[in-house]
């Protein structure tokens, strides 16, 4: 079993990424399960068709510690499995702590068990490796490979820079590999040569670059991902080919994080460029 | 071995040299501002580095900021429900550890003391905040209880998650009406060390309790006693010589302290202060507010007792409690000669080192001093500059960032119940008769030239030092009492007295002599070697040769 991480800035697309992918490998045959490591619990929304699934913490907070796999899991998209880790309301308590404590759960509940059949474990992790908590899918081997959602803007280089500074002090503790980054194009002036050079910089690949299209959106309101929703669509065909991609992939580093002067300077460099 | 062949294989600057030693060149260049060699010339002696972070990978002496506001200031009040948010361990360990005694036992009395209260929070409510497992507590507290004033106790994992301890209680002293909650952020990460904790304790006693009574006061000598925490009934015998020359303890800050007392406190005439480190400022806010002059006094040794006691008379400046005092002082002094005498061929030229507190490490002098014995070496675990050189360096203190993450509260005379308690002439007159006001001097003018001062002492240093200087005995707390006495050193702990005192005032004092002549002279440490390790070769015959 390959255990994927999905970091990125928030409101990169993450969510969406990770649901259409895991929609691509599902079609593909793979065995996967996706972890929403997010306290709003919105990270298998389109797999399930909706909000519905209960959350690992809410249900050890309501059922105590007697919790069955079958509780929190729920089957979802093209047979895959949907768990939500959940967390606390906005402002109190600690989401960290929550995630450590759901993937704990996970896992002495057997659901990575080989038993399970999974070809895949998918973490969707929250906007920025805020505390401990957060990095806990990439500690302790609970994701091997990761992958970092980013565009062409600022901010979102900026927090995948700062994503690879924490795989890479986990990375040398444990196996923790960066298996790339995916450019979900916001149509940035020359956003695919800036992503494709940034990712040589940190030493790793650009290893798909999705186009911008508004079939995701229109997917999304009909709570679905692009591929159940119009499997003909080709945007439904970037994710299938962002999914074997995936499947591909045989190159995983150790990322080397760039100082804030050089990601400045690939800015201006790419940004000034004839488009 | 004679004692004083091993003194005089060290000169002081010999044994800072070894206590450095071992320490990685940047650890020692720290440490070495904080071990001093003790000039005891007033304004000559060198600065000392106190009150700051200790190294990292160093034991040291110290405690939490929460074991100082939970464990040391709010621990001993008696009928406020002392209740700790937080995991169960931050409670159970800080359950009745400090020996603090109350005479609040009586049916009719509410003694909370030996409970241990604790919101016991668990994993979940780690995750999910746990504001609403508090506020259920707090009612639970109430419903059980109906006490007067229910307190909560931030732990660290309370700060870190952040819940809003202030408002829970503000919620809830609101929806109960006849019950004060208030919390302390009290995190035991704050600061440096438990003296963060005296602070924000005391600022919360001062700011939600004291001056809100309705009973007045109508005694003729009023005083706080300020910074006496009752262990082992100290508090109790200090009580019973202010009772016998007619002097009236409105508050002990706080030990065997109520509610009302603390409510009280205003309308002492007079603020002596015990413990100068953990309470200096709240005599100040007591004057600045009230005003309510204050002086140091000092209970533990009896000519200390009898000194303090004529300073309080002096203050109120009456014939009658002037005599008074001077008959209580040439009553109870007899006895304490008669045990002096009794123990003083056995005690002469014994050595003794103390590292306690923030002020103990002083007072306990005092004590030694009476038996003949000299200290070596002493130090706090908590003080601050002022507490060592005396309060003229106030000024001079460096605020940095730890202490500015103490809160400090201004306060300003208070428009109805501010009453100068002396004119400004009377003050100098006072002054000028040998009452000094706001004044300490702190522990370097005490001990003699050429000890070793040592601030926030550590396991390693202390080992170093009982091994360098062979002192016939060690004052410490708990953790190191064990190590001490296997190093075959008599140790008493000074934090919690082990199972003896009180040690305080006249009565004290017998019970301190006594103690100490039991250890220092106690047989048992000549066997801690088994007869085979002093010699090692048995010798025998066969019988048949």
């Amino acid at each position: 079993m390959r255990k994927v991480a999905i970091y990125g800035k928030g409101g990169i697309g993450k969510s969406t990424t990770t649901q259409t992918t895991v929609a691509g490998l599902a079609e593909m045959g793979r065995k996967v399960m996706v972890v929403g490591c997010d306290p709003k619990a919105d990270s298998t929304r389109l797999l399930l068709g909706g909000l519905a699934q209960k959350s690992v913490l809410d249900t050890l907070r309501e059922e105590g510690e007697d919790v069955e796999l079958a509780d929190i899991r729920k089957q979802s998209f093209g047979g895959s499995w949907s768990v939500e880790s959940g967390g606390p309301e906005p402002g109190v308590g600690c989401a960290g702590r929550g995630i450590i404590t759901s993937i704990n759960m996970l896992e002495s509940l057997g659901a990575y068990e080989e038993s399970e059949g999974l070809d895949y474990a998918f973490y969707d992790v929250l906007g920025d490796v805020v505390c401990g908590g957060f990095a806990m899918p990439i500690r302790d081997g609970k994701a091997q490979e990761i992958y970092i959602v980013c565009s062409g803007e600022m901010m979102a280089m900026y927090a995948a820079n700062n994503i690879c500074k924490g795989i890479m002090k986990y990375a040398q503790s444990g196996g923790v590999r960066l298996g790339g980054l995916i450019c979900n194009s916001r149509n940035v002036d020359n956003e695919k040569e800036m992503i494709e050079e940034l990712a040589r910089k940190l030493g790793t690949q650009m290893i798909y670059f999705v186009p911008r299209d508004n079939d995701v959106q229109r997917a999304e309101i009909n709570r679905k991902t692009v591929i159940e929703w119009n499997p003909e669509a080709p945007q439904a065909d970037e994710y299938r080919g962002l999914a074997q991609a995936i499947d591909d992939n045989e190159m995983f580093v150790i990322p080397t994080p760039l100082e804030i002067e050089e990601l400045e300077q690939l800015l201006l460099d790419f940004g000034l460029m004839e488009a | 071995m004679g004692k004083a062949h091993k003194l005089v294989q060290w000169d002081p600057h010999n044994v800072k040299e070894k206590l450095l030693e071992k320490y990685p060149p940047k650890v020692a260049r720290k440490r070495a501002k904080q071990i001093m060699i003790n000039e005891a010339q007033e304004n000559t002696t060198p600065e000392i580095v106190a009150n700051v972070r200790t190294i990292p990978g160093i034991i040291t002496m110290r405690g939490c900021t929460y074991a100082g506001c939970k464990g040391v200031i709010m621990g001993p009040t008696s009928d406020i429900v002392n209740l700790v948010h937080g995991p169960i361990g931050c409670s159970f360990y800080a359950w009745l550890t400090r020996r603090n005694q109350t005479d609040g036992i009586n049916d009719s009395d509410s003694n909370y003391l030996s409970y241990c209260m604790s919101t016991d929070m668990q994993d979940s409510d780690i995750i999910f905040g746990g504001e609403k497992k508090l506020e259920a507590a707090i009612q639970e507290a109430y419903d059980l209880f109906h006490p007067k004033a229910i307190a909560v106790f931030a732990t660290c994992p309370v700060g870190l998650i952040g819940d809003d301890i202030h408002a829970v209680a503000k919620k809830m002293k609101e929806k109960f009406g006849d019950c004060n909650v208030f919390a302390f952020s009290c995190e035991g990460y704050k600061g440096v060390s438990q003296s963060a904790g005296h602070h924000i304790a005391n600022n919360q006693v001062f700011t939600h309790i004291v001056g809100s009574s309705e009973t007045e006061k109508n005694e003729k000598y009023k005083i706080n006693l300020l910074g006496e925490y009752n262990i082992g009934g100290d508090g109790f015998e200090i009580d019973r010589i202010l009772e016998k020359c007619g002097i009236t303890n409105i508050s002990t800050f706080s030990g065997n302290a109520t509610y009302d007392k603390f409510a009280s406190a205003n309308q002492a005439d007079l603020s002596c202060v015990m413990c100068h480190r953990s309470i200096n400022y709240v005599a100040d806010m007591l004057e600045t507010k009230y005003g309510i002059p204050w002086i140091k006094i000092n209970f533990i040794g009896a000519e200390a007792t009898a000194k303090s006691l004529r300073k309080i008379a002096k203050y109120f400046d009456d014939q009658e409690l002037i005599d008074r005092v001077e008959e209580v002082i040439a009553e109870e002094m007899p006895a304490v000669k008669a045990a002096i005498e009794d123990v003083y061929p056995r005690t002469k030229g014994k050595t003794a080192m103390l590292f306690v507190g923030g002020s103990r490490a002083h007072h306990y002098q005092e004590l030694f001093n009476e038996m003949g014995m000299k200290t070596l070496s002493a130090g706090y675990e908590f003080g601050h500059r002022d507490d060592y050189e005396g309060r003229h360096v106030i000024p001079d203190l460096k605020v940095d960032a730890d202490s500015r993450n103490i809160e400090e509260i201004h306060v300003e005379p208070d428009p109805e119940l501010y009453r100068p308690r002396k004119t400004d002439e009377e003050i100098a007159a006072l002054e000028a008769a040998g009452v000094d006001f706001k004044e300490y001097e702190g522990l370097n003018p005490m001990m003699e030239e050429g000890t070793i001062v040592i601030d926030d002492l550590n396991q390693y240093e202390a080992e170093k030092l009982v091994e360098l200087m062979k002192p016939d005995l060690f004052c410490a707390g708990i953790k190191e009492k064990y190590s001490i006495q296997k190093l075959g050193v008599p140790m008493k702990q000074l934090h919690s007295y082990d199972s003896g005192g009180p040690y305080a005032g006249f009565q004290g004092a017998i019970n301190f002599y006594q103690e100490i002549d039991r250890l220092v002279n106690s047989k048992v440490w000549s066997f801690m070697k088994a007869p085979w390790q002093e010699n090692p070769e048995l010798s025998a015959t066969y019988v048949w040769e």
